[in-house]
């Protein structure tokens, strides 16, 4: 955003009066405090906007076709993998990610860890898209979209863990919703709404961390209703829901440190000092706590090829790709952290997140589809499915940006508190 | 499982999220506890018999109103056809399908039928958030097209590759299974329509406990005919189907590698630690909130002090 000008020096906006004394309506808020001429200038210069036209302009008609002539239009329709990537990447890979809500959450108000406070709200962010994305991947995948309300109100299954992971990521999503509105209502300048939550903020953060630990392993454990089915080495009847817990830690700490460096790097106007400045600093500690939670998280993935006694695929052709997954997505990032950590390098700990939530996502890919079915065949997904997937995650990134650029995430608000 | 059926309503009474989650692990308990109701009904496929004729797969075309089939029912080289270097499975339009089988150091070959096979205690039953599922006293696994989410897992857990879903649909998908006639034979006890029009008297259809003894006395009068097992009588927890032959299971399309236990078993560890989780973690992150805010506490309480001074 090249656009700020010496010239305008009330941009962006961080208050909710104007330097001659006016107020800011909500409408200036959202343009920025541009005019649109001015603001579709500047969105237009820029070539990621164009990309996603470009991504939009396929995608689109293609989630289309997919509402019109039905899922085998856009996908395979395979009987054998009956989940592909809207699942695999946007339920299974997006929820990990997202961790970082509950864990930032933990941390500040829990533990009151104020150090960690200038990337609270951010984390929240993460967290609350990244939940919001998945059910919106659910909405694309589910054959009866229109029936998602069912297992809550209609006929409810108890006995099946998708009912948890249900109940609880819709909960959940409410939780975060509360957790993020404290900065919607500074923006808009509601103050009496944020007394409200903030009142309510040690329940909701204690009612994340039990959803999440549960939802989390939860997804983990819709993985052991087929034993048969997914390779041995990615799966564990005992330890599969603590893998998948586990490793959301890191997904979810690695993921906020990523996007805070894209958005330090490409948004570096709409941070503040406070934000800029600590954020090395915080990115480093984030990164031991990824590391901490690797290591954890190693010894469980060997101690269950122990306890299943699976040594022996570790020497097929399926056991050097378990062990290429874990040394890129877990051992190479988590010595990268600690070495990052000791040496306090802020870049390389940044360097090492980017190949955590590739890491992390790769690992679900292989439990939802490359390693499942495993003694059957390999189902590669359409190119429709696939492009779709890129448009639902393309949508994410825009929400995220969008919001970034206007709510006090990354700032602090001037005006009132 | 009348149990649980009670429970859902009382759930539906109006109970929050919490309570219906911690219901979740003893109704669990209670599902993995449940052995088959004692005179269902099942099927003995015994595959000596038969002659690859595909007079079930027609049957059932008709029973269950499928649409037409691409090639006649007395085109055998469907049996030839591969799928991703598969034989043909269950799909959308079939909901059984016989496929040839050539065994080594046999003149003939072998064929196998595969339907649902109504398993004692059904993983795509246990698996379905909404209830989707019901096994029937008669021993049927029933689907209920309207409460179904179309979420698949179903097809996740069942272990023999049965439910299908209908892709082809945009407003009235639904998933497509084997029902065991339920509707319109078993639940008046009539054996259903693929076990009727078979010629060779292939399928058996009889009580399950009886089925196993005719299979047992099949095994004893004809020594050396037929392998030592019967497939279903214990396999992921039992099934309705059973089937006999007279080589090893795996070399017609059978997995031998499915456990005896049924899969809600490899699922129970996860489902055991869910009421724990949701007693103890309040109380013990609530208890580290207090334990690590406890010096800006006294911090607070002494600047307090100090002001008053
Ligand atoms: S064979 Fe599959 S579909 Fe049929 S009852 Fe068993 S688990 Fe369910
Ligand atoms: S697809 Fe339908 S029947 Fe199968 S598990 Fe999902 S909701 Fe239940
Ligand atoms: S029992 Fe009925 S539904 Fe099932 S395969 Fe036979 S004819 Fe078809």
């Amino acid at each position: 955003m090249r656009f700020f000008s010496h010239q305008r020096p009330e941009i962006p906006i961080v208050d909710h009066i104007k330097p001659d004394g006016s107020q800011w309506t909500i409408k200036e808020k959202l343009w920025l405090g541009l005019s649109s001429g001015d603001y579709f200038k500047q969105f237009f210069r820029n070539p990621v906007n164009w990309l996603m036209i470009a991504i939009f302009v396929i995608g689109v008609p293609l989630i289309a076709q997919r509402y019109i002539y039905g899922l085998d239009a856009v996908t395979h329709g395979s009987d054998d993998y009956p989940w592909g990537l809207f699942l695999g990447f946007g339920l299974f890979g997006m929820v990990p990610l997202s961790a970082s809500g509950f864990m930032l959450g933990t941390t500040c108000e829990l533990f009151g860890r104020k150090d960690f406070h200038p990337i609270e709200r951010l984390a929240l962010l993460n967290g609350l898209l990244g939940y919001f994305f998945a059910v919106l991947f659910l909405e694309v995948d589910l054959g009866m979209w229109w029936r998602l309300p069912y297992p809550m109100f209609v006929s409810l299954g108890p006995a099946a863990v998708l009912f948890l992971v249900a109940w609880h990521v819709a909960t959940y999503l409410s939780v975060q919703i509360a957790e993020v509105l404290p900065a919607f209502f500074e923006w808009i300048g509601w103050l009496k709404g944020k007394r409200v939550i903030r009142k309510m903020v040690l329940g909701l953060t204690i009612a994340g961390i039990i959803l999440s630990t549960l939802h989390q392993g939860a997804l983990g454990a819709l993985f052991t209703y087929a034993p048969g089915k997914v390779h041995p080495l990615w799966f564990s009847s005992n330890f599969q829901w603590i893998h998948f817990f586990c490793s959301s830690i890191f997904a979810g700490l690695s993921m906020v440190i990523v996007s805070s460096t894209l958005i330090r790097n490409f948004a570096g106007w709409r941070c503040d000092d406070h934000f800029k400045n600590s954020l090395d600093d915080i990115t480093v500690k984030l990164g031991k706590g990824c590391s901490l939670a690797m290591i954890t998280y190693l010894v469980i993935k060997i101690v269950a090829v122990a306890h299943d006694q699976e040594w022996d695929y570790l020497l097929t052709g399926w056991g050097s790709y378990y062990m290429l997954e874990l040394g890129i997505g877990v051992i190479l990032p988590m010595f990268m952290f600690a070495f990052g950590v000791r040496n306090n390098s802020a870049g390389l700990v940044r360097f090492a997140a980017w190949i955590a939530v590739f890491g992390i996502i790769w690992n679900r890919l292989n439990t939802a589809l490359v390693c499942f079915n495993w003694q059957l065949y390999q189902e590669i997904p359409h190119w429709k499915e696939v492009w779709i997937t890129i448009t639902i995650y393309s949508l994410y990134f825009l929400t995220y940006r969008f919001i970034v650029y206007r709510l006090p995430i990354v700032y602090e608000w001037k005006g009132e508190k | 499982m009348k149990t649980t059926v009670s429970r859902r309503n009382f759930i539906k009474g109006g109970l929050a999220g919490t309570v219906a989650v911690t219901a979740l692990k003893e109704s669990s308990s209670q599902a993995a506890t449940f052995e088959g109701y004692p005179d269902g009904m099942g099927v003995l496929v015994d595959l000596t018999r038969c002659v690859g004729c595909r007079s079930c797969e027609a049957a059932c075309n008709q029973e269950q109103k499928l649409p037409p089939p691409e090639k006649p029912f007395d085109d055998f080289s469907v049996f030839d056809e591969m799928m991703h270097g598969q034989k043909r499975r269950t799909d959308e339009t079939h909901y059984t399908v016989v496929n040839r089988y050539d065994v080594p150091g046999l003149e003939h070959p072998l064929f196998r039928k595969i339907q649902c096979n109504h398993c004692q205690e059904p993983a795509c039953l246990t698996s379905c958030f909404v209830n989707a599922y019901t096994k029937t006293p008669e021993g049927a696994v029933i689907y209920n097209p309207n409460v179904c989410v179309g979420c698949r897992t179903c097809m996740i857990a069942c272990p023999f590759y049965i439910p299908t879903f209908k892709y082809s649909s945009a407003f009235n998908p639904r998933i497509m299974k084997c029902i065991f006639c339920y509707d319109t034979r078993l639940k008046d006890g009539k054996p259903p329509a693929c076990v009727e029009a078979c010629p060779q008297e292939a399928l058996t259809f009889g009580k399950r406990n009886d089925l196993i003894k005719i299979g047992r006395q099949r095994m004893v009068e004809t020594p050396g005919k037929y392998e030592d097992h019967i497939y279903g009588e214990h396999e992921v927890g039992g099934t309705a189907w059973m089937y006999l032959s007279s080589v090893p299971f795996d070399k017609v399309g059978l997995d031998t590698h499915l456990p005896k236990e049924p899969i809600l078993n490899f699922v129970k560890d996860f489902l055991g630690i869910v009421p724990m989780v949701l007693t103890i973690w309040p109380a013990l992150f609530a208890g580290f909130h207090l334990l690590a805010t406890r010096k800006d506490w006294l911090k607070n309480k002494n600047d307090d002090a100090h002001e008053e001074e």
